[in-house]
């Protein structure tokens, strides 16, 4: 059973076309990678699936645990259980990263507990829960309070956009060893623009977004060993992209 | 008659420069006598107003209390533990055994300034004496409640707070009505004297009726490194509310910071600022104010800062959200520079709650008002105050109950 599919997924951002007939499936309890090169549409993705009003699907459907949540509202589809660290979260004055953190957590005999594990498995220091979500974050800090709330929500698919993306040495072998012992058992969907994370983290399958849409998918090593060695560029020299292209440029000019 | 009583006679119909024109003659200026007592004795609906303005009946983890109800000063007491350290009375007990307290009243506040200045003297009922004794650290805050129980009446207080040297002490002050009331019109002016070292947190809470006026009136002098931080919370509606406090940086190295929190509900008029003038040097001035305007409710969120020192510094920042599309909030902070070196700036920002913050909030599961509701109260966090632990959570809490109902 797939936990996510998207099928035929087209999105538009203030009129503009960024995803054309995007087709996806990611069976449940795996986790597939997505590449692609900047401003190929990767976190338009995400947004997309979790229903953000500024991405307008124009066609399509999104289907989660076989439930169509195209319509749905974000919280909604959250609450089937989609979780989410994203790239570049904004800044929300005086609402604490630990009032959140607490939220999820709970009350209960253990919250305290649950709490304190959690900052300490994460390397996060007690006092950066009184400070305002993601105001005068770093890049680390940023990517470590995403990871942390998701920890918290415990989602059964997450969605992790760029977590090894400003990242130091150290702190990158922490948080790629605990996504990898997080997402055991469950499903997920990976952005990497350059592969760091997947040092630490094993990952199913891997597909590449380019010119709107996926353009191949296969097995990650596989993938990731060809972007490594060549960069994008080696997407140019395949055939399902050129003739892709070609297809698009024969249709507008008819 | 005194020279003050003059002056404010002169000036008993002047207009003040800000906020709409009352006519004073509106008001009723008859109220019946209210007993000494206890607060914890006071009628429960009355101590629960009180309590939401941050007065705790019990007086548990309060140096020392002044409550007053009208016309009448119902309790005035320091905790035995704070004899010696802490004075509180009304300000008519504190001219009967100060002959000095006329040197600190309207010295910094000019009688005939308007016309509410002015009905404060000539018809004044009582206010309360606040002063922490040289040297002393007083570990609890204080509390004053200035309440009114009549509807339509006309309550006018003179407050004088007196840090002396090398003091320190939080002051928290509610002012509320009964829940009956609709109209009436409270004057208060208050005269802070914050000397050499001494150190005073003073927090202001408001909860008056949606027909009701309010006219404060308040200035604080800073003598040498002295620390003044004055915070301000409106939660609940009112029909208007025009202050603009002023904090004279007399004192070399002397500090003030003014924090206002303002919440505009229903058809509220909100006009109010917050003044620092720099005269001394070193003298450091922030004044931060955070609005929302909801409803359709008007927020006037002024600034102006005053450099007269060459070494001298001050920033201003003014955040407003737009709760709705019936309400406004006009921020007008100003900077006024008179001698080469002063330093002085100010950011100002009005706008509706942002898209992407609430959609990030809903990506965690949050509805859409849950997380608007976050937002809001996140606005208006009172970390900003530099208040104790304690102090602080007592506050944050009643913020969130009286957002939380009006969300």
């Amino acid at each position: 059973m797939n936990i996510l599919k998207l099928e035929n997924l087209s999105v538009e951002v203030a009129g503009k076309r960024i995803l054309e007939d995007v087709n996806l499936e990611i069976p449940k309890g795996e986790v597939h990678v997505l590449f692609g090169p900047n401003g190929s549409g990767k976190t338009s993705l995400i947004m997309a699936i979790l229903g953000f009003s500024s991405y307008r699907i124009v066609s399509g459907k999104i289907w989660f645990n076989e439930i169509d949540i195209t319509r749905m509202p974000i919280n909604e589809r959250v609450k089937l259980g989609i979780g989410v660290a994203f790239q570049t979260p904004p800044v929300i004055r005086g609402v604490k990263l630990g009032d959140i953190i607490r939220i999820f957590i709970g009350n209960g005999t253990n919250a305290g507990q649950r709490q304190r594990e959690l900052t300490k498995t994460l390397n996060i220091p007690s006092e950066f829960l009184s400070r305002d979500l993601n105001l005068g974050f770093s890049g680390g800090e940023l990517k470590r309070s995403e990871i942390l709330q998701v920890l918290a929500q415990k989602p059964g698919f997450i969605m992790l956009d760029e977590p090894d993306s400003g990242v130091d040495v150290e702190n990158l072998e922490l948080v790629g060893k605990i996504l990898d012992n997080f997402l055991k058992g469950r499903s997920g969907l990976l952005i990497t623009h350059l592969g760091y994370i997947l040092r630490y983290v094993d990952a199913d399958k891997a597909h590449v977004l380019l010119d709107k849409t996926i353009g191949c998918s296969g097995k990650t090593t596989e993938i990731l060993s060809h972007i490594l060695k060549e960069g994008y560029k080696w997407c140019e020299k395949c055939p399902t992209l050129r003739k892709r292209r070609y297809e698009r440029r024969i249709s507008q000019q008819l | 008659m005194s020279n003050t009583k003059k002056k404010a006679l002169r000036a008993k119909d002047k207009p003040a420069a800000l906020g709409p024109d009352l006519k004073l003659e509106r008001f009723s200026r008859n109220s019946k006598s209210w007993p000494s007592c206890p607060v914890s004795s006071l009628p429960e609906d009355i101590l629960r107003q009180s309590l939401n303005v941050g007065i705790r009946p019990d007086e548990k983890g309060r140096a020392g209390t002044y409550f007053q109800i009208d016309h009448s000063v119902v309790f005035q007491n320091v905790q035995k533990t704070f004899d010696g350290q802490v004075e509180i009375m009304s300000t008519k007990k504190a001219f009967k055994k100060y002959d000095w307290l006329k040197d600190y009243w309207w010295r910094l506040i000019d009688v005939d300034s308007d016309k509410y200045a002015a009905l404060a003297e000539l018809k004044w009922d009582y206010g309360y004496f606040l002063r922490v004794l040289e040297g002393q650290k007083v570990t609890l805050p204080l509390q004053s409640c200035l309440f009114v129980s009549k509807d339509n009446l006309n309550q006018n207080v003179h407050n004088i707070i007196i840090a002396e040297p090398n003091s320190e002490v939080q002051i928290i002050t509610g002012c509320a009505v009964h829940p009956i009331i609709q109209r009436g019109l409270h004057i208060g002016i208050s005269e802070f004297y914050i000397k050499e070292r001494a150190k005073l947190n003073f927090t202001m809470i408001h909860n008056w009726a949606q027909k009701f006026d309010v006219r404060p009136r308040t200035a604080a002098l800073l003598e040498d490194n002295a620390t003044f931080v004055n915070n301000y919370i409106c939660l609940k509606p009112v029909k208007s509310l025009q202050m603009y406090p002023v904090a004279y940086c007399k004192g070399t190295n002397s500090r003030v910071r003014f924090n206002t929190i303002l919440y505009g509900t229903g058809d509220s008029y909100l006009d109010v600022g917050s003044k620092v003038v720099l005269q001394g040097g070193g003298s450091r001035g922030e004044v931060v104010a955070r609005a929302v305007a909801s409803d359709s409710s008007q927020i006037y969120a002024r600034g102006l800062l005053v450099g007269e020192h060459k070494d001298s510094k001050a920033h201003l920042e003014c955040r407003g959200l737009l709760a709705s599309d019936t309400s406004s909030i006009h921020a007008i902070p100003e900077l006024l520079g008179k001698i080469s070196g002063t330093d002085l700036s100010h950011e100002a920002a009005v706008g509706k709650i942002a898209e992407d913050q609430i959609q990030y909030l809903m990506a965690r599961g949050f509805s859409e008002d849950e997380a608007e509701s976050l937002i809001v109260r996140g606005f208006m966090d009172v970390s900003i105050f530099g208040l104790p632990d304690s102090l602080r959570d007592e506050i944050k809490k009643m913020v969130d109950t009286t957002t939380e109902r009006a969300l």
